[in-house]
């Protein structure tokens, strides 16, 4: 129960086309995370999976039934909202049970289904408050509370965590994934927060534009995106990039020819080069290391810095102006306004053609 | 009480929701229209039709069947005039009395109106005590009845009433004030005035105190004069309510019945019959029931409100998006 | 002394010590403002407490006196009491058994069987202040007032319910839902809005006649049940209620009437509340539609019964004004009570 699968899945606005044919395989069981900039359609496909939002094209079925005309509450889903949607005029107790009493459920049994899920999240003391004098995680909790005790297939987060502040955030997360250990159900979840991706998914799936740029499993996503946008959107802080050419090429490495500065050589990772290719370098900010200038693949000039005790940042420039971030641990004596020497890990570079901006890995 | 609400609301629940299903309505926002809609049409919309229809035929039946088509031959009666200033001289001489009545009527009392309040609502702006008391006895005449209205008034001014008692313990005459043409008007003027100018004032009172503060704080700061201040602050500022609080008063002074007729009953004479008592008194007072001239004289009062509502709704669009 | 007048000539302002001359100013219209608005409802209320004598009186004096009477053996009815001027009996207090020309005959309470002979001219009526509630029982027996009163107060109510629930469900439909034509029917409830009944009052009689409403009291409630006035205040205030609870509700399995009932409605309350106090002001004091109407005077609103007791001859200025602050009544109550929520509703829909 609670297989989950989109093929070429549509939605537009009149001629404006929000989200371009989403093909998705969810298995049951699944915590699977939509992440994307703003704007990129991930809480639009979450609702119409929901069924909240009517379908223009595609397929959306559950456990091989098709449910494009079944209605929102006939899906076997549950939602929970980014501004928690709880019913202000309600006491908590009433916002977890109208679900089921409009299910004609038995008196007895939702009261038995309320105090469960309700002990289960230790907001037992709260059944009688109202949603107003509870707390940002204490509605949050009743708001997923509402969601269990429908006893859903799949559940639905939309955003759930925005509104909390940042330590209450890192408890709800844990909190939520545990929630899926016990339950055990398949969960979709939405955020714009890569953070909240790579912790708590199994599968993440990652949208712009109304198209899923690559979906898998988050370290399979971490190490190999699948093109530019996907290296730059995961990893905190973003990747760095290097525009440039490839030059000679040979079985184990290869050299690279950045537009300026002078090349250097790098592990042929099996990409799916030849000489004279456009290419972009991507490597991440702590795959760089601080070295003299003769032993250097590069050298910048470094425009500030951010000392958080326990690790730094270096902000620089290459010579024709790209920006380049630096992650260290520990604390560092770099001054801004120097220049210093780079090399960068070799084995651990990333290759995308600047012209599709896909992967060369092949 | 919630409990009646609650059965009642369920039991439309089950054919509502038998709609919602039959009719694969998504939406079933024309199920929450109908009523509304049907109301409109029946008792706004086909009226409107229908007022036309009575307006171009004649004779003193109700049932459309029964009646003639004139054409223009009520406007041109209400129109016939050999003079518009003297309505003597028209054939349909208590029409342009009323005309005459309700233009003079409502130019008193509109400016009147909107002068005082906005004077009431300057005052209670300022930084009194006992603000709430104040508003509140300026406001509470609104709400009472136009019947009651005219009754405390009546009382008051009739020939044994306090008011002449009062003018013969300072030494002067008593007076009948209703039964002199000119005085009956002037207290007809002022009732609506004292009847309904607690609501303006309200409006001119929000409007005041949505001008924020720190704007007069600069101007005291740029040592402005009170007057200055005034002039080139709040009134300004202001404008923009006072607008809607004329064409408001414009639209509710036209329409000026109940009062007036409670108060004096259109007399003496016909010296404050307005527009309105004109068309209940020839439409549904009079034998024969002129229904045809009642209903031209509506469509002529009917196309005055229509411009002015139109220039609300765009002060009042105006207002929102400047 | 000082501290006191300086407390009560305090402004509330910048905390400068004294009035301003303009702050005098500010008062003293005011207090014009009250004497003028609040004083005449006031002597209403007074006078409609006395007798019909008293209100014959003139000039009329504040107070409602009556004068003092007392049962004496020997007399069926209650003897009118005197207080003796001058003469014989200066000083005394005497009942007055019947007045034949200018000499009346009285007696002494205590001996009631020895009559007196005093000139009218020396003797002035013992007065108290009494309430003639009489006026006011009377309304009930002489007059069918239980009646009007009934006719009332069936309309309100009905008309109030009917326009709160019709004109709710309106807006709800224009606030939450995206279909098409509904930027017309918007259009069709301003163009409503244009056309006050007071412009359609031939064509609205001819409905109402054909729907069997005439002279019913169904024929004041169903006319004005649907108010674009009302349509508007609700939808502006269901437009903030966040889109997202509705689709909790739907996501709960509930109707979309369910969501309208034990959604909407609850978080609409103070809107509700607010044009439940106008719908009941404005048919408590409906008062041309009812005029035409209603013919029978059995099925008079208390406005058109009062309004045809004042052009009676046979009318009684006791009773009527009796009648005037039992109309004023309610709605003073209402307005004690509700002050803030009509000022507030009145200032936002702009509509009395």
């Amino acid at each position: 129960m609670g297989q989950l699968v989109l093929k070429d899945v549509k939605k537009s606005y009149g001629s404006h086309e929000v989200i371009k044919g989403v093909d998705l395989d969810i298995e049951k069981g699944d915590f699977c995370v939509f992440v994307g900039p703003s704007g990129c359609g991930k809480s639009t496909l979450l609702r119409m999976i929901s069924g909240l939002e009517p379908i223009t094209g595609g397929t959306i079925s559950i456990d091989d039934a098709v449910v494009n005309d079944v209605p929102a509450a006939d899906r076997g889903l549950a939602m929970v909202f980014q501004s928690y949607a709880l019913y202000p005029h309600m006491s908590v107790r009433q916002n977890l049970s109208f679900g089921l009493e409009n299910i004609q459920t038995p008196k007895a049994e939702i009261a038995a289904k309320v105090d469960e899920v309700s002990k289960m999240l230790q907001i037992d003391p709260l059944l009688e408050r109202k949603p107003k004098d509870l707390s940002g995680g204490q509605r949050q909790r009743v708001a997923i509370g509402r969601a269990v005790v429908r006893e859903p297939t799949i559940f639905l987060f939309d955003e759930p965590l925005s509104n909390l502040d940042a330590e209450l955030r890192v408890d709800m997360r844990a909190e939520i994934a545990g929630l899926h250990k016990r339950l055990g159900n398949t969960m979709v979840y939405v955020t714009h927060d890569q953070v909240e991706a790579m912790t708590m998914a199994d599968k993440i799936a990652v949208l712009r534009a109304g198209v899923v740029e690559q979906f898998g499993a988050p370290l399979d996503i971490y190490n190999k995106p699948e093109n530019l946008f996907v290296a730059g959107f995961i990893g905190s802080p973003k990747m760095n990039f290097l525009e440039g050419a490839v030059g000679t090429v040979s079985a184990a490495e290869f050299e690279f020819v950045p537009t300026s500065g002078p090349p250097f050589m790098l592990d042929h990772a099996s990409f799916d080069i030849e000489a004279g290719m456009k290419v972009t370098l991507g490597f991440r900010p702590n795959h760089l290391a601080v070295v003299e200038a003769d032993k250097a693949d590069m050298t910048v000039s470094v425009r500030g810095t951010e000392q958080l005790g326990g690790e730094s940042f270096v902000y620089s420039n290459t010579p024709d102006g790209a920006a380049l971030t630096l992650h260290l641990s520990g604390q560092t004596s770099i001054e801004p306004g120097t220049e210093i020497g780079l090399s960068l890990d070799r084995a651990l570079c990333h290759l995308f053609s600047t012209q599709t901006g896909v992967s060369l890995r092949s | 009480m919630l409990n009646v609400i609650s059965i009642f609301m369920r039991f439309i629940e089950v054919p509502m929701k038998f709609l919602q299903d039959k009719l694969g309505l998504k939406t079933p926002a024309w199920l929450f229209l109908a009523p509304n809609l049907v109301l409109f049409a029946l008792f706004a919309f086909l009226p409107v039709i229908l007022n036309i229809v009575y307006s171009l035929t004649g004779t003193d039946q109700i049932l459309l069947s029964d009646r003639t088509f004139v054409g223009g031959e009520n406007f041109s009666v209400l129109a016939r005039c050999d003079n518009y200033l003297d309505p003597n001289s028209c054939s349909e001489d208590l029409f342009w009395r009323a005309v005459h009545n309700t233009v003079i009527f409502v130019v008193l009392q509109v400016g009147l109106m909107v002068g005082f309040s906005l004077l009431t609502a300057l005052v209670l702006n300022r930084e009194i005590k006992a603000r709430g008391f104040f508003r509140a006895v300026f406001f509470f005449p609104v709400l009472l009845s136009p019947v009651v209205v005219a009754l405390i008034w009546k009382w008051i001014l009739q020939r044994e009433g306090v008011l002449n008692a009062w003018m013969e313990g300072v030494g002067l005459e008593s007076f009948n004030w209703l039964l002199d043409a000119s005085w009956a008007f002037g207290w007809t003027v002022f009732l609506s005035i004292w009847a309904h100018m607690g609501f303006y004032t309200l409006i001119l009172l929000a409007g005041l105190q949505a001008i924020p503060r720190d704007v007069y704080e600069a101007a005291m700061m740029d040592r402005a004069s009170p007057w200055r201040v005034f002039r080139r602050i709040t009134l300004p500022l202001l404008m923009p309510t006072m607008l809607v609080v004329l064409v408001l008063a414009l639209i509710k002074g036209v329409q000026t019945f109940d009062e007036v007729f409670a108060f004096t009953g259109g007399g003496p004479g016909s010296a404050t019959t307005l527009i309105i008592q004109y068309i209940y008194e020839t439409g549904f007072a009079a034998t024969p029931r002129l229904f045809g001239l009642a209903s031209a004289a509506s469509v002529m009062l009917a196309l005055i409100l229509v411009v002015l509502t139109v220039v609300q709704l765009w002060i009042n669009r105006r207002n929102v998006n400047g | 002394m000082a501290r006191v007048l300086s407390f009560l000539t305090r402004t509330r302002g910048n905390g400068a010590g004294k009035l301003h001359w303009t702050d005098w100013l500010s008062y003293g219209y005011l207090l014009c403002g009250v004497l003028l608005m609040f004083v005449p409802v006031i002597w209403l209320g007074l006078s409609s407490f006395k007798t019909e004598a008293d209100l014959q009186r003139f000039p009329p004096r504040l107070l409602p006196m009556a004068q003092e009477t007392m049962v004496l053996p020997g007399y069926d009815e209650p003897l009118p009491l005197y207080t003796i001027t001058d003469g014989e009996y200066a000083g005394e207090v005497l009942a007055q058994v019947r007045r034949i020309g200018i000499i009346a005959q009285m007696v002494r309470p205590d001996a009631p069987t020895e009559r007196l002979k005093v000139n009218i001219k020396l003797r002035e009526p013992v007065e108290k202040f009494r309430l003639a509630t009489e006026n006011y029982t009377e309304l009930f027996e002489k007059f069918n007032f239980a009646l009007y009163l009934w006719n009332s107060v069936f309309i309100t109510a009905t008309a109030t319910a009917i326009m709160l629930l019709v004109n709710s469900m309106a807006a709800f439909a224009l606030s939450k839902y995206q279909f098409r034509g509904s930027n017309v029917v918007l259009g069709m409830v301003i163009g409503v809005l244009m056309v006050p009944q007071t412009v359609v009052l031939v064509p609205l009689f001819l409905i109402s006649k054909e729907l069997y409403l005439i002279d019913s009291l169904w024929g004041v409630i169903i006319p004005g049940a649907a108010t674009p006035t009302g349509v508007f205040l609700l939808r502006q205030y269901m437009l903030t209620i966040p889109d997202e609870i509705l689709d909790a509700a739907r996501m709960d399995k509930a109707s979309e009437w369910k969501i309208f009932w034990r959604i909407i409605l609850p978080l609409s309350a103070p809107a509700i509340a607010v044009l439940a106090i106008l719908a009941i002001m404005w048919r408590w004091n409906d008062f041309l539609w009812p005029l035409i109407v209603l013919s029978d005077s059995d099925k008079f609103t208390l406005q058109l019964a009062l309004n045809t007791f004042q052009g009676d001859l046979n009318t009684q200025w006791s009773n009527l004004l009796a009648m005037t602050m039992l109309v004023l009544l309610p709605i003073a109550l209402v307005f004690v009570f509700l002050q803030k929520y009509i000022a507030t509703g009145i200032a936002s829909t702009g509509g009395k």
